[in-house]
């Protein structure tokens, strides 16, 4: 095989103030034609600035202070910008995390494509290879879709479109930067697949940067994992993923969630919350002036006994959070009965609903937007039960007691929330929730923009928490590994209906529904076990 | 699908702006009333005899000793039949003094609108392109220099400089009076009297758009579509043009409708000081000699246009931006 990208001893430096000296330091990576590099690494460990600096796309910011970088046999550090800027995208071609976003909003896709040829000189040839090239990344009718604009497309269906503009001029290296990390489960197999199938068919080198070592499993032929700047183990795939050497990829393999369900004690029958006949429909100007109406939830029956972690599982779209939200009537749906302790929820009026408010209370996916910027955590925390009229003082010892029990230190009640990092957000999101001494807690994807490794905290501090303070919880999740881990019962939803409803063993062991089988079938690496792995390293 | 729903979308809004307007006649009318002194006495007063049969007669003549609701009937009958009265002190329909200015006025503002966007943006986005250099630090303080300045200062500023004291260019009209001109020359002679006033009108609107551009073009700039386009290899003037200034002209878009609808109003200030002969003085006159069925007949036309501009823009929004139309 032939060499195609050598990264020797690069070391980039960050700007002064900057919480380490250099993003990248002294790292030696290759890449051969026809390859597949994972490189893994929590956020922050400087994977996509080595991605970056490989393309020429570094920002002014961020001087290469050390090293070469050889490509198909030439030293591209020093070349200039014009030199560069021909060769990215003809040589080597770049596809990014975030679907949504990538594109440009106001340019019909096929254009898009189209321009990476223009600017390649060979723009004549854009009207015969745009459609040959969404045909390739197996987009439906590839004509019609050349003719729309970004909105259009889901967000499986842009990220193929990313694939597409990416091999336009068949380069010979691809870096595919957690290009699957914002797509549904289901989505992220199929785009996986076709990255490998693509690569095998053009003898591409891909660069695969990611965070997951599931995506590790199911494509790499080689690792590099990175922390902190460096890459601390490189090797074949089997030998990192079955027999990791260093401490960091050892604990980041051991936090990934392995699927299995534990055993669980059986949960008696105490109803807390029922959901009878719910429905929810949204009414939407269609095309042609026609209304579309869309079922966002109907058949999606449930009972929460006390004590238990009920998963809801679904794919984006499929009425999981619409559902959670209805409980805690940020949603109103039109029908049904939402039965808190046997008593409806749905017809109270507003003042009606306040004592309800405090037991049943919510923990929100995105750390970073779900507390006021604006406000001290300790505010954040003591606001909810201050309203309800607890006084300040005792609002104030319940939050100390709170932030020890996330395993904050009592200082934070005097920050504000940029002060802390995601997985410390959301653990003060937790004990914003607690802090009304709920029986009911809902998790709306509390874990999913959490890293590995923090993810893996926050879960066993929830798990904790709610044997000890005998929380019934709903865990909404989009990651079936996650649920397993945690739900003692999981239910599968889909375009607005609960399809299967069971404990997690069997919904893993036995599923009953095909939906829940395909979505199984598209954990990433779930032929691959991670091994056994004893923290003493 | 985009040429399929235009139409439907055009309707909605056509239907939309005709509501306002007729809201806005309406309101007028009862403003127009609340004021002291009705046309009656004021002719009275102005002719000398103001006996009380004088002002009986005149009263019945328009219609003024009818209740206030059917005054409001026969006048909106009268705006839907673009009847707009009659200037007793002009002794001309309303309608015929406003298509006599009207010309004037939409010639002065349009200059000044394409030199405001024009210019603007171009400084905009020279800056953003630039930005942290000498250069955009030139452009943000000329920028806001223009936008701290009142407008009649400017206005008399450039009189004393450019007429006054280089004798450049005229200061006050639209064409040289006395002066036989024909074809070019003079549209040569229109041109050169419209430059104080445009630019006086213009140069606040400059100002705001070159920030406003300035501002939108970092922001986009800093958006993953244009790295997207720098990883296909797209080179930096093309990226600038197609990626970041198409999508950062959005909210200009926006402002220049806003714009566009407060330039009428705004030039009755500009029109008065360079004696250019449109709409906004018209307005003026009408106002020192109450003349209130020319002023409600400009109220009209002014608002009139805004509810235009405002039409084109969602039009124009509509076509720059997919995104619009498939939501609205």
């Amino acid at each position: 095989m032939t060499r195609l990208l050598t990264v020797e001893n690069l070391t980039v430096a960050l700007p002064a103030g900057a919480d380490r000296p250099h993003a990248v330091e002294d790292l030696s990576l290759h890449l051969d034609a026809g390859e597949i590099l994972c490189v893994v690494g929590e956020s922050g460990s400087g994977k996509s600035i080595t991605a970056n600096t490989v393309m020429g796309l570094l920002p002014k910011g961020l001087p290469v202070t050390a090293g070469r970088i050889t490509f198909e046999g030439e030293e591209i550090l020093g070349l200039s910008a014009e030199a560069l800027r021909s060769r990215r995208g003809r040589r080597m071609a770049m596809v990014f995390q975030e679907p949504m976003t990538a594109l440009n909003p106001l340019m019909k896709v096929g254009d898009q494509i189209a321009e990476a040829l223009q600017v390649h000189g060979q723009g004549h040839a854009a009207r015969a290879r745009v459609p040959e090239l969404l045909a390739a990344v197996n987009l439906p009718d590839p004509a019609a879709i050349a003719r729309m604009h970004p909105f259009r497309l889901s967000g499986g269906q842009r990220q193929r479109v990313m694939i597409a503009m990416a091999l336009a001029l068949e380069p010979a290296l691809l870096i595919a930067d957690e290009p699957t990390t914002a797509l549904d489960v289901t989505t992220q197999m199929q785009i996986l697949r076709l990255i490998r199938e693509i690569q095998s068919r053009k003898g591409m080198g891909v660069m695969f940067i990611t965070h997951d070592f599931g995506v590790v499993a199911e494509i790499a032929d080689r690792v590099a994992v990175m922390q902190h700047g460096r890459i601390v183990e490189q090797g074949p795939a089997s030998e990192i993923l079955n027999a990791p050497r260093h401490p960091y990829t050892r604990a980041l393999i051991a936090a990934v969630p392995h699927g299995a369900a534990a055993a669980r004690a059986a949960i008696r029958p105490a109803p807390v919350l029922e959901m009878k006949g719910v429905q929810k429909t949204y009414q939407r100007g269609g095309w042609f002036g026609a209304r579309a109406t869309v079922r966002a939830i109907h058949d999606a029956d449930f009972t929460l006994n006390k004590g238990e972690t009920l998963g809801l599982v679904g794919e984006s779209g499929s009425g999981k959070s619409t559902l959670a939200r209805c409980v805690v009537r940020l949603v109103e749906p039109e029908q049904g009965e939402i039965l808190f302790h046997g008593t409806d929820l749905r017809p109270l009026s507003r003042q009606g609903w306040l004592p309800y408010r405090r037991r049943i209370q919510m923990v929100f996916q995105d750390p970073y937007a779900s507390l006021n910027p604006r406000r001290k955590v300790g505010e954040a925390i003591m606001e909810g039960p201050i309203t309800h009229g607890v006084p300040r003082a005792e609002a104030l010892a319940r939050a100390r007691e709170l932030l020890r029990l996330v395993r904050l230190d009592e200082s934070a009640l005097e920050r504000y929330p940029h002060e802390f990092s995601g997985g410390q957000r959301q653990r003060i999101g937790l004990a914003r929730a607690l802090a009304m001494q709920p029986e009911l807690l809902i998790a709306d994807e509390p874990v999913s923009a959490l890293d590995v490794s923090v993810q893996a905290q926050v879960l066993e501090l929830l798990a904790e928490i709610r044997q000890r303070l005998g929380l019934t919880m709903l865990f909404i999740t989009h990651d079936l590994r996650v649920a397993a881990q945690i739900c003692d019962r999981i239910a599968v939803m889909r375009r607005g209906a609960i399809v299967e409803l069971g404990a997690t063993d069997q919904v893993f062991g036995a599923p009953k529904h095909e939906y829940t089988r395909a979505l199984l079938d598209s954990i990433p690496g779930r032929e691959w076990t991670p091994p056994e792995l004893s923290e003493s390293a | 699908m985009g040429a399929s729903k235009l139409p439907g979308y055009l309707l909605g809004r056509v239907v939309k702006a005709a509501i306002v307007v007729l809201a806005i006649v309406v309101c007028n009318f009862f403003l127009i009333h609340a004021a002291p002194g009705d046309p009656a006495s004021i002719i009275a007063g102005q002719s000398g005899a103001a006996d009380a049969k004088f002002l009986e007669q005149l009263r019945a003549q328009f219609g003024l000793d009818q209740p206030l609701h059917v005054q409001l009937w026969l006048y909106l009958k009268g705006v839907l039949t673009l009847d707009l009265g009659f200037s007793h002190r002009q002794q001309m329909p309303v309608s015929t003094l406003l298509w006599d200015r009207l010309p004037a006025t939409l010639l002065l503002t349009g200059a000044a609108f394409l030199f405001a966007v024009g210019l603007g943006v171009t400084m905009g986005a020279l800056a953003a392109r630039r930005v942290g250099t000498w250069g955009d630090s030139v452009i943000t303080v000329l920028a806001l220099a223009f936008y701290a300045t009142p407008l009649f200062w400017v206005g008399l500023m450039l009189v004393l400089l450019f007429s006054v004291t280089l004798e450049w260019l005229p200061s006050f009209g639209m064409a040289s009076v006395g002066v036989e001109m024909s074809g070019l020359e003079a549209v040569l002679d229109v041109g050169r009297h419209l430059i104080l006033p445009g630019l006086t009108l213009g140069l606040f609107y400059v100002a705001v758009y070159a920030r406003l551009t300035r501002a939108t073009m970092l922001e986009v700039a800093d958006q993953d579509f244009v790295k997207t386009a720098r990883a296909k290899g797209v080179p930096e003037g093309r990226i600038l043009r197609r990626h970041i200034l198409r999508n950062a002209l959005l909210p200009v878009i926006t402002f220049a409708g806003i714009q566009a609808g407060q330039l009428v109003g705004g030039s009755i200030l500009v029109e008065t000081v360079f004696a250019w002969p449109g709409i906004g003085r018209l307005a003026f006159e009408a106002l020192l000699a109450r003349d209130y069925q020319v002023l409600m007949g400009v109220f009209f036309c002014t608002s009139v246009m805004v509810v235009l501009f405002n039409l084109v823009t969602d039009l124009l929004y509509a076509l720059v931006d997919p995104r619009v139309e498939a939501s609205a």
